[in-house]
């Protein structure tokens, strides 16, 4: 192992990530549910190491909002917060999409009350996922700090000028250790580049203006040319990522296939349950047993083509959910994969599973039970229940 | 060493049990191991019992659930023994390490344990004479390492060194060496 691993929690390795990536701004709440990731990067602000004008607002809508009118200035942007501070944010991040306004946020998933709770679920941030935002998920805090980096310069690709937001799961990521590689200084600002702003409201002999009245003569247009940009960016995320790995030596796409092309039964998760996961791949592998796991990284936009290609020639996928869609058919995972494999000629049979609400743990037992659940599946040929609860109490 | 060692730590709130954790992984790190350190997180108090767990692996680590099966569980305080269910899960196989003035013997007794191994050290009273209070958890790495043989005495010495000499005084980091190198020489095992 390379002497330059470090153990650090997946906070610290992303506020590492801002240090080295030193925005121009970052407005962030500093209190609970924010997370120690703002309050490591905050003692980078009193050692003076890095340039950031760091702005501690009163509330996450506050935060969102000073973000907005400091990307719009012309400055590079950073934010992180984390559940009830994303949904209280929720107004602004729409705005910041819609104006088009390359803002990187860091969140640390975590469930949102009621009743309160501190541990990781993906509802957070599945509630913004038609916010117009691009989103990434990572597995670990090694992908938590390297998704950080990759974000700025797809938010910032000129094709693209939208805001990522790059997820780490609550606690298991973000609060425990982990072995975590740093790239060196001059290679990040390298990578990410100088930030060149487009229409900044401080150029005052270009002057402009963000987000005037726009009624039903325009805004759908508008819209219209948003949805387009996101669409847009999924090559750039490839792209970034191709070069991501000449200074990282770590790959990144889409998503991650783990022992999936010949694969027979597999497991589609996001975030750290894709690493209990592999795991449990590697041991079924290990008796023969054919199974593999889809990993997402992009879930904005959603790249349904490529996961139709990697998954169409399964007989049977089980989608986990870590955040339940109350009402809908299954969880916001499900929903896009089974809608996406309608376009495929040959359907897998699939099912889902919410599981984890609140931190309740996802061990190698649980993920074991779910491809023996896929084998008879396949046996018999057809789904008896849909949408199940994994791990609860009925 | 077997392919994924589980450690779980119990202690109450301000004992070091979530330290030591982290500190176990950074002398494992430095021998080259991959390593997790996480704390169980609930209504943390001062006092109130509590958990943190440690990873270590020749391999890098991918899973990111619960430590169930433990391997190595430490007690940084008997009062626990009888509140909480130390042994729970704990492999055939494994080895429970107990900060107590009381024998081996005396704890497998208590608990009526079968099989496994128990080690037993006084790191409070070592802690007192070498830091001038009874925070046990430096001490009982030196114990575990011991009753374990999972890492070197060395390099624990070397990097434990190396972390603290930045952030204490040299009375504390000496202190803190003592109580491990004690530990180490004074746990006993059956």
């Amino acid at each position: 192992m390379s002497k330059k691993i470090t153990a650090l929690t997946g906070n610290e390795a992303v506020a590492y990530a801002i240090k080295q990536i030193n925005p121009d701004v970052m407005a962030a709440y500093p209190i609970t549910p924010q997370t120690a990731l703002v309050q490591k990067f905050s003692e980078y602000v009193a050692d003076g190491l890095v340039d950031t004008e760091f702005i501690t607002v009163e509330s996450e809508h506050s935060a969102m909002s000073a973000c907005v009118g400091a990307a719009a200035a012309g400055g590079r942007v950073m934010t992180a917060t984390s559940a009830n501070g994303l949904a209280l944010m929720f107004e602004i991040v729409y705005i910041a999409a819609s104006n088009r306004l390359p803002i990187v946020m860091s969140v640390v998933n975590r469930a949102l009350s009621a009743p309160i709770n501190i541990h990781c679920d993906h509802s957070d941030t599945m509630g913004a996922r038609d916010s117009g935002w691009i989103q990434l998920y990572s597995e670990n805090a090694q992908e938590a700090y390297d998704n950080t980096i990759q974000a700025i310069r797809i938010a910032e690709h000129m094709e693209v000028r939208l805001p990522v937001m790059v997820m780490q799961d609550g606690f298991i990521t973000s609060h425990g250790i982990d072995c975590v590689e740093f790239i060196d200084d001059e290679k990040v600002t390298k990578f990410i580049g100088k930030y060149q702003p487009r229409y900044p409201l401080l150029d005052v002999n270009h002057p402009v203006t963000y987000g005037p009245l726009d009624l039903y003569d325009y805004y759908f247009e508008h819209k219209r040319q948003q949805a387009e940009a996101i669409k847009k960016s999924q090559k750039v995320v490839v792209e970034v990522g191709n070069e991501f790995k000449q200074i990282s030596g770590r790959e990144y796409g889409l998503f991650e296939e783990y022992h999936l092309s010949d694969a027979e039964r597999a497991i589609v998760a996001l975030s750290s349950t894709a690493g209990t996961a592999k795991q449990v791949v590697d041991e079924l592998r290990a008796k023969g047993e054919k199974v593999g796991l889809l990993k997402l990284r992009l879930f904005r936009p959603f790249p349904y083509q490529e996961i139709i290609q990697a998954l169409s020639h399964l007989k049977a996928i089980a989608i986990l959910d870590r955040s339940d869609s109350f009402g809908g058919f299954g969880g916001p995972l499900f929903t896009e994969i089974r809608s996406a494999l309608l376009e495929s000629e040959k359907i897998p049979q699939n099912v889902n599973y919410i599981y984890g609400l609140g931190g309740r743990d996802i061990n190698q037992v649980d993920i074991t039970s779910i491809y023996a659940d896929l084998e008879n599946i396949v046996k018999k040929g057809k789904v008896e229940e849909r949408i199940k609860y994994l791990g609860v109490r009925e | 060493m077997e392919k994924l060692i589980e450690v779980r730590w119990h202690g109450r709130g301000g004992q070091g049990a979530v330290t030591a954790s982290k500190l176990l992984a950074t002398s494992a790190l430095a021998e080259d191991m991959y390593i997790q350190a996480f704390p169980e997180y609930g209504p943390e108090r001062m006092g109130a019992p509590i958990q943190a767990f440690t990873r270590i692996s020749k391999t890098p680590i991918k899973i990111h659930c619960h430590v169930a099966n433990p391997s190595i569980v430490v007690v940084l305080d008997p009062t626990l023994l009888g509140v909480v269910d130390v042994t729970d899960g704990l492999t055939e196989d494994g080895v429970l390490i107990v900060n107590t003035d009381e024998t081996p013997a005396q704890i497998r007794e208590k608990l009526k344990l079968k099989g496994r191994k128990v080690y037993t050290v006084d790191a409070s009273k070592i802690a007192q004479e070498t830091l001038g209070r009874p925070l046990p958890n430096t001490p009982l790495i030196g114990a575990l390492i011991k009753a374990t043989g999972l890492l070197s005495l060395e390099s624990v010495l070397a990097d434990i060194e190396d972390k603290f000499k930045g952030k204490f005084s040299s009375k504390i980091v000496e202190g803190n060496l003592e109580a491990i190198k004690r530990a180490y020489q004074e746990v006993k095992g059956e």
